[in-house]
C-alpha cells in the first residue's frame, strides 16, 4: 500500500501513531513493510493456506462472534443432499465436469433449492460462466431462497456452519508452514491479533491489491477474507471491511459505470443473445427477487429511458432489443486470441498499454499486428501504439514492419488536470474535480472524443432497421468553450437521473419500473439531488462529523459504509459504545446513527416478512446484507461462483511445489489458453525452478506511460530490476548491479539485478523455494525516457474462471547471469529452455 | 498520427493550490483555510523557519524528492541504475536538493529525506566572495544564481557536502527552503508533497518542541535508538535550520557524526594568510570572466 497508494498510506501511519497494529503480509518486502509493526513474507500463490488457517483457528478456537454469524450469516442455513465437498471429492465439489472443466452448480444450492433453476439458468454453471456471468454478482445477489431451511443450534450436519467446519479442519498452522512458509508462531501472532481485536468493542480490517486478485483462484482469495471477516463480525462496522486497493484512480468508477464486457452500470448483467429473448425472459432469469435486486426492472427501465428517451416505450420493451448481446467470452484475453486468429479486426485502447502491461506481450502484439485498424488513445505514444516500429518481434524476425497491414490511429488524450469529471476512488466516493488547463495541441477528453464521434457516426445513418438504436440515443449534451467540450456536469445529471417532473432524483429506492423514471446507473441515483452536483462538496473534514458525509458524494445514497444495519445488534442497539455507528431509534420509528443506514429506514427490527413477500419486502427487520436474496452474509455460496462454493487451496497453474492439500494440483476450472502462442511451463519442471512475481514501484506508474515519459520519475526508477536474495545470486552467479536473464516458456527478459535481504527464500515442503520479485513498468520504446524489456511477456495467459483476470502473481522462472541473446538466438535460448 | 504537442509541454506541479493572503504588517499566511478563513499557520518575515524530518515515518515514497524538481525546475539527474536499494539518485547535489536515502538493515528498512541543513553559521555563506549566498529574512541560506559566478568556494566550504556547481552552467545550486514560497507565503513544495508528514515545516523554535515530544513517544515506546540529529544550538554548525529524528547513527544514513562549520578558524586564518587570499579570489574570479 506504501508503495503504490502512498497518499493514501498516511492514514495507515496515522493510525499506527494512535497504537493500531498493522501486519504487511507479502511474497516481498516492499515500502509497505519497512512501515509496518509486523511483516509475514508469504509463498506467492498460498494465501488461502493462510487464510484459511485463520478461519480453522476462529471456528476451532470458538472465537468467532456467535451473535453476529446467528443472525446476520447463513450460517445456520442447511445445504442440499447432493453436495459434495472437497472433503469427500478429493479437491473436487461436486458437480464438475472433466470435459468441459466446469461444474454443473446445482448440487451448491441451499436444501430445497437444488431444482428452482435449469443448469443453463444456473449462476456460475455453463453458459453463465461462459461469458464471465460471476462477475456481476459483484453486487448482485445470485438468485437463492429467502427463507431457506435452518438450524439455528448450528449443529446440523448439512448446516452451513458445520460444513465450513469440515472443509477448513485441514487448513492448520503446519499446513500454513508447509506450504506458505510461515512458521507456526509467526501464525499464532497473526491469529491471536486479528481474533482478541475482533468483536463488541474492536474490529479488524483486512487491505488487499491485486497481489490477491491476479491467480487463477483470486475470487477465491477475496471469499476467504469475506468468510473471516464475517465469523469476526467485521463486516458492515467502523474500523472493520475489506477493503480493496484499486490499481488506477477511478478503477472503482470503471466498474460501476462499466468497461467491462459483461455488465451494464450499476452490476446489472449484459444480455446475452442465447438467454435472454425479450424484457420478460431476462428478468425472469437474472438475478432473485428477494432483496434489493427484485427492483432489478426499475434500475434496468430507468437505464434503457435515459439511454433512448422518448423512444423507450412499454410497448417497445423499452429498447431492450437495441443492447448489444453477449454471445460468450468476449474478455480481454479472448479478444486477442481472436485478433491472432483474424475474427476481430478492429481494436479501440483508451488508456491502457496492453502490448506491456498485460500477460503475455508476445500475443498482445501478435494480435496487434494482425488487426485492420487500431485506435490508441493515451497522453504519450504508448508501446501498444508504437508496436509497428519497434516490437521485440522486429528484431527476432517474428514481425516485419512492412507486413503489418495495421492501420494505426493515434489520437493524443487529456489529462485528468485537463477536463473536469468525477472520480471514484475505492470507498466508493465520488469526488468531482476542475479542469485547471486547456489541454494542449490536438488532445482531449474522452468524454469529447466519444461524443464527437458518436455525433459523427450519428450524421452518417440512414433509415436502416439496424441504425435505430444509434439513431434514437439521446445525444444532446451541452457543448461549451472554443472545442466545443460536452458538458461533464449534463452527464452527470443524466447518470443521476429524473422522474416524471423532469426534476433530478435524490435516491434509487424513487425508480420506477413503469418508464417514469431516467437513470444511468441505478447506484449513483442521488449524486445530482437537489440539482446540486453532491460530487463537488468540499466541506472539510474538521467543519463536519468523523463519518464527513459532505465530502464528495459515496454510492448508494451517501453511505460511507455499506451494510451497516449490522453496526447494530439485532434489536437495533450498538454492538457497544465504542462502536457504535447506526441505530433504531424506536421513539421515532427510524433508524439513525452517524452515517446514513443501509437499511429501510423505517423497517424496524422486529419486522418479519409475510409469505410471499418481494425485493426488499422480503428481507427481515434483522437481515443486514440487502442486496443478497436471503439478506445474509454468505459463508457458503449457494450460487453464483464458477469454481466453488468455498474457498479451496489450489496451488498457481504453474508452481514447483506440490498441492499437499488435496489431489487436485490447481484449480480445476481455470480458464487456459492452451495454444502456440501462449506455452506453459511443465509443471514441476526442474527447467524453471524459481518463483516470480511482478509487482510495482511508487516510482512508476503501471505500464509506465504516464511516468517512464517523465525525466523526474524516470531517473528514480531508470531500467528494469529483479530483486533476488543473497543466496540465489551466489547459486546464479548474479552480481548486484549487474544483469539477470530470466526465462520462461514465453519469454526471455534482461534486467539489472538488486541483490536484497529484503528476499528471504521460504523454507516449503521442506526445500527452500526462491522468489523473484519483478517490477513490471518498463517497455521497449513508447517515447520512454528510460526503456527495458516488458517483464509482463515473461507470463502466461492463465485466468480465474469467474472474472477472467489473469494469474500475474504467480509464475516458474529460470534465471540466468548476464544479458540476454539478441535476434534469432534469443528465440533458441527459448525453445532450448522449453524443451530442454 | 496526430501531432501531440504534449512531448514538449512543461509540466506544473499539479498540487493543490494554497490559500494565502498578505496582511498590513506584512505577515504571510499559508495552508487551507478552515471554515471561518482561518489559515492555520503563519509565515513572519524575521522568525526563523526550519524543516523537521522525521524518518520514523518516512514511507519512502520520493514525492519530496519530485516536487521539489518540479516547483524549482531542477534538472534530471542521469539515468543511472545504481543497485543501491531504490536510490538512483545518490546524493545530494546540484541537480538533487531532496534526496531519500534507503538503507537496508537486518529486518529493516531506513529511510529518510535529506537536504541542505540551513546552518545558523553557514559555511558556504562565510566564503561567498560574491554575496550570492545570503541569509534571508526567514533566517535560511540562500543561492541567488543571477549574482553566483561560479568559484565553487562553498563546495567544499560545506560540511555536509549538499552545495554543488552544476555541470552544465557552472554555477553553484542547493535548497532554498522554497524561499520563493515563502515569500508568496506557502510552505515548501516538499513539505507540501509529503504524504505522511514526515517533512515538517514551521518556525524552528516550534518545531524543536514538536521533534523533542515525538523523541520522548518514540523513547516510551520502546525506540531506544531513536535520536535527533541537528536540532542542538551547541553542535559545530550552531544548530541546523533542518533538522532530522533518525533510528541509527547519522553516518548509516551519510551525515556527518560531528559536522563543524569549517570556517570556524577562520578569523585566525585570515589573519595569517592576509592578501594571499584575496589574490587567489582574484584570479578564480578573472579566470571564471575568461571562460565567459
Ligand atoms: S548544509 Fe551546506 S549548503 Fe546548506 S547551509 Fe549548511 S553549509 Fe550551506
Ligand atoms: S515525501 Fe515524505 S514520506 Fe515521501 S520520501 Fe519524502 S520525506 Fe519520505
Amino acid at each position: 500500500m506504501a508503495e503504490c497508494h502512498p497518499v493514501g498510506f498516511q492514514w495507515v501511519m496515522e493510525a499506527r501513531l494512535r497504537g493500531v497494529k498493522v501486519f504487511h503480509i507479502d511474497p516481498r518486502f516492499s515500502r509497505t513493510s519497512a512501515a509496518v509493526d509486523r511483516y509475514l513474507p508469504i509463498r506467492a500463490g498460498s494465501d488461502i493456506v493462510l487464510l484459511g488457517a485463520l478461519i480453522n483457528y476462529v471456528l476451532s478456537n470458538e472465537l468467532y462472534f456467535r451473535e453476529y454469524v446467528l443472525a446476520y450469516t447463513n450460517a445456520a442455513t442447511l445445504v442440499s443432499e447432493r453436495f459434495r465437498d472437497t472433503e469427500d471429492l478429493d479437491g473436487l465439489f461436486s458437480g464438475f465436469d472433466p470435459g468441459t472443466r466446469r461444474y454443473d452448480t446445482g448440487s451448491w444450492a441451499y436444501e430445497g433449492d437444488e431444482d428452482a433453476r435449469t443448469d443453463e439458468m444456473r449462476e456460475g454453471s455453463g453458459v453463465h460462466a461462459e461469458a464471465a456471468g460471476s462477475d456481476s454478482y459483484g453486487a448482485r445477489g445470485a438468485g437463492a431462497s429467502a427463507r431457506p431451511p435452518t438450524d439455528p443450534t448450528l449443529r446440523h450436519p448439512r448446516c452451513v456452519f458445520q460444513i465450513l467446519k469440515r472443509h477448513f479442519a485441514r487448513y492448520t498452522p503446519e499446513m500454513v508452514q508447509e506450504l506458505c512458509g510461515i512458521s507456526p508462531e509467526e501464525f499464532a501472532e497473526l491469529a491471536e491479533a486479528i481474533t482478541a481485536n475482533s468483536g463488541r468493542e474492536r474490529t479488524t480490517a483486512w487491505v488487499y491489491s491485486v497481489g490477491w486478485t491476479q491467480h487463477s483462484v483470486g475470487v477465491q482469495y477475496i471469499r476467504a477474507a469475506s468468510i473471516l471477516q464475517l465469523l469476526l463480525g467485521n463486516i458492515g462496522r467502523p474500523g472493520g471491511g475489506i477493503l480493496a486497493l484499486r490499481g488506477h484512480a477511478s478503477i472503482q468508477g470503471s466498474t460501476d459505470i462499466p468497461t467491462l464486457f459483461n455488465l451494464l452500470p450499476g452490476y446489472i448483467a449484459m444480455p446475452h443473445a442465447h438467454r435472454h429473448d425479450d424484457l420478460a425472459d431476462y428478468l425472469r432469469r437474472e438475478g432473485g427477487d428477494t432483496g434489493y435486486w427484485g427492483n432489478r426492472r426499475a434500475y434496468l427501465v430507468s437505464l434503457l429511458k435515459a439511454w433512448w428517451g422518448d423512444a423507450a416505450t412499454e410497448d417497445n420493451d423499452f429498447c431492450f432489443d437495441y443492447l448489444p448481446r453477449l454471445t460468450g467470452d468476449h474478455g480481454h484475453y479472448t479478444t486477442v486470441m481472436g485478433q491472432i486468429d483474424g475474427t476481430v479486426k478492429g481494436y479501440f485502447v483508451v488508456g491502457e498499454n496492453p502490448a506491456v502491461g498485460s500477460s503475455n506481450g508476445k500475443a498482445q502484439r501478435l494480435g496487434l499486428a494482425n488487426l485492420d485498424w487500431l485506435v490508441v488513445r493515451d497522453l504519450t505514444v504508448v508501446e501498444t501504439a508504437s508496436f509497428w516500429k519497434d516490437a521485440p518481434e522486429l528484431e527476432t524476425g517474428e514481425l516485419r514492419t512492412q507486413d503489418i497491414a495495421t492501420e494505426v490511429f493515434f489520437l493524443p488524450a487529456a489529462s485528468h488536470v485537463e477536463k473536469e469529471g468525477t472520480f471514484t476512488n475505492t470507498q466508493r466516493l465520488l469526488q468531482w474535480r476542475e479542469k485547471a488547463l486547456e489541454p494542449p495541441g490536438e488532445c482531449r477528453s474522452d468524454l469529447w472524443f466519444y461524443y464527437h464521434l458518436g455525433k459523427l457516426i450519428r450524421q452518417r445513418l440512414g433509415d436502416d432497421e439496424v441504425d435505430r438504436p444509434a439513431k434514437e440515443l439521446t445525444w444532446d449534451y451541452p457543448e461549451h468553450g472554443e472545442i466545443r467540450e460536452p458538458s461533464a456536469e449534463a452527464v452527470l445529471r443524466e447518470i443521476n437521473g429524473t422522474g416524471p417532473d423532469g426534476r433530478a432524483l435524490s435516491s434509487y429506492q424513487e425508480l420506477r419500473p413503469d418508464g417514469s423514471t431516467t437513470c444511468g446507473c441505478w447506484i449513483y441515483c442521488g449524486v445530482y439531488a437537489d440539482e446540486v452536483n453532491q460530487a463537488a462538496r468540499r466541506r472539510p473534514g474538521s467543519a463536519q462529523s468523523w463519518v464527513a458525509p459532505e465530502w464528495g458524494w459515496a454510492w448508494p445514497a451517501n453511505r460511507r459504509t455499506l451494510y451497516n444495519r449490522a453496526s447494530a445488534d439485532p434489536e437495533g442497539r450498538p454492538w457497544s459504545e465504542r462502536k457504535a455507528y447506526v441505530w433504531w431509534d424506536a421513539e421515532k420509528g427510524e433508524w439513525t446513527g452517524h452515517d446514513v443506514p443501509d437499511f429501510d429506514k423505517h423497517k424496524a427490527p422486529g419486522y418479519e416478512p409475510p409469505e410471499g413477500a418481494r425485493a426488499e419486502g422480503a428481507l427481515a427487520g434483522t437481515d443486514p446484507f440487502i442486496m443478497q436474496s436471503d439478506g445474509k452474509g454468505w459463508l457458503y455460496v449457494p450460487s453464483g461462483l464458477a469454481d466453488g462454493p468455498l474457498p479451496t487451496h489450489y496451488e498457481p497453474h504453474e508452481s514447483p511445489v506440490l498441492n499437499t492439500l488435496y489431489g487436485r494440483q490447481a484449480n480445476p476450472a481455470r480458464r487456459l489458453y492452451d495454444r502456440p502462442e501462449n506455452p506453459y511451463n511443465p509443471p514441476g519442471s526442474a527447467q524453471f525452478p524459481y518463483v516470480f512475481t511482478t509487482s510495482r514501484v511508487t516510482e512508476h506508474h503501471t505500464a509506465g506511460g504516464m511516468s517512464r515519459t517523465l525525466p523526474y520519475l524516470s531517473e528514480l526508477q531508470p531500467a528494469p530490476f529483479c530483486e533476488v536474495s543473497p543466496r540465489l545470486a551466489a547459486e546464479v552467479g548474479l552480481v548486484n548491479g549487474g544483469w539477470a536473464t530470466i526465462v520462461t516458456s514465453r519469454a526471455a527478459a534482461e534486467m539489472r539485478v538488486l541483490v536484497t535481504d529484503r528476499v528471504r527464500p521460504l523454507r516449503v515442503q521442506g526445500q527452500l523455494i526462491e522468489q523473484v520479485v519483478i517490477p513490471y513498468h518498463w517497455g521497449y520504446g513508447g517515447g520512454g525516457v528510460v526503456t527495458g524489456d516488458v517483464a509482463n511477456d515473461l507470463l502466461a495467459i492463465v485466468l480465474d474462471p469467474n472474472v477472467y483476470i489473469q494469474e500475474s502473481k504467480a509464475g516458474t522462472c529460470a534465471v540466468l547471469p548476464g544479458r540476454r541473446p539478441r535476434g534469432r538466438a534469443l528465440l533458441d535460448l527459448i525453445e532450448e529452455y522449453r524443451h530442454g | 498520427m496526430v501531432g501531440n504537442g504534449r512531448q514538449d509541454k512543461q509540466f506544473g506541479t499539479g498540487r493543490m493550490a494554497c490559500s494565502h493572503a498578505q496582511d498590513d504588517t506584512g505577515t504571510l499566511t499559508f495552508g487551507l483555510l478552515d471554515e471561518e478563513g482561518v489559515a492555520y499557520v503563519e509565515i513572519e518575515r524575521g522568525r526563523r523557519y526550519a524543516f523537521f524530518t522525521d524518518s520514523s515515518i518516512c514511507i519512502g515514497c520520493k514525492a519530496c524528492e519530485v516536487a521539489c524538481k518540479e516547483w524549482n525546475g531542477v534538472p534530471d539527474d542521469g539515468f543511472v541504475f545504481r543497485a543501491t536499494s531504490y536510490d538512483n539518485t545518490g546524493h545530494l547535489g546540484s541537480d538533487t536538493w531532496r534526496h531519500v536515502a534507503f538503507i537496508e538493515q537486518d529486518g529493516r528498512w531506513l529511510m529518510s529525506s535529506d537536504v541542505c541543513k540551513h546552518c545558523t553559521h553557514a559555511a558556504c555563506l562565510d566564503v561567498c566572495p560574491t554575496g550570492a549566498l545570503f541569509r534571508t529574512e526567514f533566517d535560511t541560506v540562500v543561492v541567488q544564481p543571477d549574482i553566483c559566478n561560479g568559484c565553487g568556494y562553498c563546495v567544499p566550504a560545506c560540511p555536509f557536502g549538499v552545495i554543488e556547481r552544476r555541470e552544465s552552467d557552472g554555477r553553484a545550486w542547493k535548497c532554498t527552503m522554497c524561499y520563493d514560497r515563502l515569500r508568496g507565503g506557502m510552505e515548501p513544495a516538499c513539505a507540501k508533497a509529503c504524504p505522511t508528514d514526515s517533512i515538517q515545516f514551521g518556525p524552528l523554535d516550534e518545531l524543536r518542541e514538536r521533534a523533542q515530544a515525538r523523541l520522548d513517544r518514540l523513547h516510551a515506546d520502546g525506540v531506544e535508538e531513536a535520536r535527533l540529529y541537528g536540532e542542538s544550538p551547541d553542535d559545530g554548525v550552531g544548530g541546523t535550520g533542518a533538522f532530522f529524528l533518525l533510528l541509527d547513527d547519522p553516518e548509516v544514513y551519510g551525515l556527518p557524526p560531528d559536522p563543524v562549520v569549517t570556517t570556524r578558524d577562520l578569523p585566525q586564518m585570515w589573519r595569517w594568510a592576509g592578501g594571499a587570499a584575496l589574490t587567489l579570489v582574484g584570479a578564480a574570479m578573472a579566470s571564471f570572466l575568461r571562460r565567459r
